[in-house]
């Protein structure tokens, strides 16, 4: 949140309609997404109900588990799910590309040319598949509780993808609540923004009625069921409930079936008003533009795809109950340095992200009112090249004099530190010091340095690599620190685990 | 007038108050500021039927009947067979010291006289307190009381453990799970609320009884199903935050007579409910008397005060930033209207003293918004 975004909101109240938060999407639309509507039994943990799932809007896979509150049929419906889930994943890794590698560029490397991307309604949905993918890739396929083997691979994909999720810039699995709140403000709370349907309405009212009304009528959960993962507790008073006892009663096969296909149908009733929503909203996320390091970010992501694939095809082991102290450590260091990479592309590839900065003084846009290309120092016994450009602003601006390392997008490996800051009126005069990026010589080379009536953006942010933290090898982890991590080991206890 | 009487008056005619529970009294915390909600709650009004008269009935408060079939089964799991399961638990996951334990069941065939189950607790509670260092009792179906704008609320924890380590502990049964030793930190606030009103009950019983209130930990003990099973575990759960904020609502609501001072004479929020039991006020009448009352509304009270359509109906009609979230109100310069804010940004309204901050912010966004997004602004 920032006052940009809430200004958005308030004149989206105030018009009664949702306003774009920027001018581009950061997330990248797969052609063919597979989208997943999960229900579940509540007060249970993780007892699925039903889910809808599917790469094609009219082509819907509904599961339905009878009896969720028997641990058989829920081993059941994971199955079942499993044979929509992984054909999608086996499919996307077909193809590969090969991509230039080393210093020069001469050798190749490959990558996956496809990754699967995963569409839940939103954030509980995520909880709901780390949560089966945390039961089901635990499973043994032989020996006493075998599971088919189907359950536990989908199990460590389910888990694979909630871990990724929480990478801030991964479009491997999307909530499509949080999607849509990248791109459009309501004139509602976030709160409110965590219902799909109301959301939507915000975004894509029927014709003849504003966002806010249309935000009013699909909070009834009667015309608009709850996106899941729990569901209505009128619902399940009313339907579930009492068809779960008389399939629990059922006293011959054929009436348990008819049983079945009514609370199959009903069910189906909740799942299919949130499944338009979500392929709905694809379609309006499709729309909008995407920013130019989208791309960048999706290779990321087929690297780590590709990286999973060969893990699991070389050694299959699945994910520990528990990260050990080194790979949270690193996990950390990652999330921290893909989210810092991610807010500086996000602000380049999007001047109303570059805003919030240039509002908050951490920033500024301006031009280039003067500009000494040739001027140089003599700090040593060496004469340097140390260009000079002074920038007309009227941003807020909360850096110093002596403030360094700032670059503009267009210069990213030329560095600009701050000698004098000037207010005159409205505005800001600012005097910046330039090193880097400028030819050999003591001449700039022509259009290496910002000219005279030019515009140019000034921040901290970067895009370029950072190292990542230093870690030990896990061998040589000292004593002191606990010393080697165990290796985790699925043992006959984890595969027993009861599910009830 | 006495407030009793000043509370009655507000509820109407030969209403029975309606009684609190650990949930509403945690509830209470949630939104601190609203005057008409502290009012409501003092005077025992039935804030569901009062919402449902005003044509904005609560969306809150529903309970799936599976959730709770669920939570009833776990909790008479935990329970059964004198504790004896819990006892293990407290041994082995809190490694508390219980070398031998008995059980203790206040709950009387005759529950329908409160007061008389709280007196037994209390004596019983209190023995234990006198009682050697050696000695483990579970108290089953306590009976403890709060006192809530000068009523009573008797309240019921799910169990109390004494003496573990010389302390009493509240222990709280909950049947959201408890996965690889973590559970949803949502779930896990709301359990700490709750079992922070049974810690503050049981302090005043101590006291009461000429007894040390330190003597109740504050940790409570919380028992949830164990990752996929209906397996139980147990962990501590810190409550001192929660105390602090739970006094201090007391403390306000104790103050009840200010609040009442305030009202406009007359108000009530009697339904007038005729032989059938429903109401014969208007809603537009029984409308008025409620926003005779300052409310402050924000989008947490949807999902902790029945009247939260009826406040965020007249929220959005007062065009309000605070309904679009706290931080919103906060990050518009603490405007109260999301027309004046836009007014202010489009330059069409001349701010006044108090609001020229607030305004060159506005303006900015506003520049900043129609420049890089022109059509799209
Ligand atoms: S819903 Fe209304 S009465 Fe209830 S706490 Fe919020 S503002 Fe107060």
């Amino acid at each position: 949140m920032s006052t940009l975004t809430s200004y958005a909101r308030a004149l989206a109240a105030e018009t009664g309609q949702a306003k774009r938060l920027g001018t581009v999407r950061h997330l990248h639309v797969h052609d063919r997404p597979l989208v997943i509507v999960p229900l579940t039994l509540a007060g249970e943990t993780n007892a699925p109900v039903a889910a809808m799932a599917g790469s094609q809007h009219d082509k819907p896979t509904v599961i339905v588990a009878g009896q969720p509150r028997m641990r058989s049929k829920r081993l059941d419906f994971a199955a079942e799910l499993a044979e929509v889930v992984l054909p999608f994943i086996t499919e996307c890794a077909q193809r590969i590309e090969y991509v230039p590698t080393g210093r020069d560029g001469s050798e190749m490397r490959t990558r996956m040319a496809d990754a699967p991307q995963l569409w839940v309604p939103n954030p509980g949905g995520i909880s709901y598949l780390r949560m089966l993918g945390r039961m089901t890739r635990l499973r043994k396929t032989v020996g006493e509780y075998a599971v088919p083997l189907p359950v536990p691979e989908m199990g460590k994909w389910l888990t694979w993808f909630a871990e990724q999720s929480e990478f801030a810039d991964t479009s491997l699995l999307q909530a499509t609540t949080r999607a849509l709140s990248g791109v459009w403000a309501t004139g509602q709370s976030s709160v409110e923004d965590g219902n799909l349907a109301a959301l939507m309405a915000w975004i894509a009212p029927p014709p003849g009625q504003s966002g806010a009304q249309a935000a009013r009528r699909a909070e009834d959960p009667v015309t608009c069921p709850p996106a899941g993962p729990s569901t209505d507790p009128t619902f399940d008073a009313v339907v579930l409930k009492p068809a779960l006892d008389a399939i629990d009663k059922a006293t011959s096969d054929a009436a348990r079936a008819r049983l079945l296909q009514r609370l199959a149908d009903d069910l189906t009733g909740q799942l299919q008003p949130t499944w338009d929503l979500v392929w709905q909203a694809i379609e309006a996320l499709r729309a909008i533009p995407a920013g130019n390091h989208v791309p960048h970010r999706w290779e990321r992501d087929r690297d780590n795809f590709g990286g999973y694939y060969q893990h699991l095809a070389s050694d299959g082991r699945p994910q520990a109950r528990r990260d050990n102290a080194e790979r949270s450590a690193r996990r950390l260091n990652d999330l921290e340095r893909r989210l810092a990479l991610y807010d500086a592309q996000r602000a380049f590839d999007d001047p109303m992200v570059m805003a919030e900065y240039r509002m908050g003084g951490d920033a500024f846009c301006g031009n280039v009112i003067h500009a000494e290309p040739d001027r140089t120092v003599k700090p040593g016994n060496r004469r340097q090249l140390r260009p000079l450009i002074v920038v007309q602003t009227t941003d807020p601006l909360r850096l110093l004099p002596g403030d360094a390392d700032l670059t503009d997008q267009q210069r990213p490996k030329q560095t600009a530190t701050i000698l004098d800051v000037q207010h005159s009126g409205t505005a800001t005069h600012v005097t910046l010091e330039l090193s880097g990026s400028m030819g050999r010589g003591l001449t700039a080379t022509p259009g290496s340095v910002p000219e005279r009536g030019g515009t140019v953006t000034y921040s901290r942010l970067r895009t370029g690599y950072s190292a990542p933290g230093a870690f030990p090898d896990r061998d040589s982890i000292p004593w002191t620190h606990g010393g080697p991590p165990a290796q985790h080991i699925a043992t006959e206890d984890d595969a027993r685990e009861e599910w009830s | 007038m006495s407030t009793q009487l000043r509370l009655d008056a507000l509820r109407g005619s030969g209403v029975i108050a309606k009684p609190h529970n650990a949930r509403t009294i945690a509830a209470l915390t949630r939104n601190p500021g609203c005057t008409r909600r502290a009012v409501m709650d003092a005077a025992g009004v039935d804030k569901d039927k009062t919402a449902a008269a005003t044509g904005h009935p609560a969306s809150i408060g529903k309970l799936s009947p599976l959730a709770v079939a669920r939570g009833q089964g776990f909790e008479a799991r935990v329970k059964s067979q004198g504790g004896a399961e819990l006892l293990r638990l407290l041994r082995e996951n809190l490694g508390l010291p219980i070398p031998q334990a008995h059980y203790l069941d206040l709950g009387g065939d005759d529950d329908s006289v409160i007061g008389g189950r709280y007196l037994r607790s209390r004596s019983a509670l209190a023995a234990s307190a006198d009682s050697g260092p050696d000695a483990g009792t579970l108290f089953d179906h306590p009976m403890l009381r709060l006192q809530i704008a000068g009523v009573w609320v008797y309240l019921e924890p799910d169990m109390v453990a004494f003496r573990l380590e010389d302390k009493f502990y509240i222990i709280e049964i909950k049947s959201f799970a408890i996965v690889d030793g973590v559970a949803d930190p949502g779930d896990v606030t709301r359990a700490a609320i709750q079992s922070s009103v049974y810690v503050l009950a049981l302090r005043n019983l101590l006291a009461d009884a000429g007894h040390d209130p330190n003597l109740v930990a504050d940790q409570v003990i919380l028992v949830c199903p164990k990752d996929f099973s209906n397996q139980p575990t147990a962990h501590f759960v810190d409550v001192r935050k929660q105390l602090t904020v739970l006094r201090r609502q007391l403390a306000r609501m104790a103050d009840i007579d200010r609040l009442l001072d305030s009202l406009p004479d007359g108000v009530t929020f009697d339904l007038a409910p005729d032989a059938h039991g429903l109401p014969t006020r208007s809603a537009a009448d029984l409308a008025h008397a409620l926003r005779s009352v300052e409310a402050r509304y924000a989008p947490e009270c949807l999902s902790a005060c029945e009247l939260a359509l009826f406040c965020r109906h007249d929220a959005h009609d007062a065009h309000s930033t605070a309904a679009l979230g706290r931080t919103v109100r906060e990050e518009l310069g603490g405007v109260d209207c999301t027309s004046t804010a836009v007014a202010l940004g489009t330059g069409t309204l001349v701010p006044t003293d108090d609001l020229v901050q607030a305004a060159e912010t506005l303006r900015a966004a506003h520049a900043l918004r129609t420049a890089i997004l022109g059509q799209l602004a």
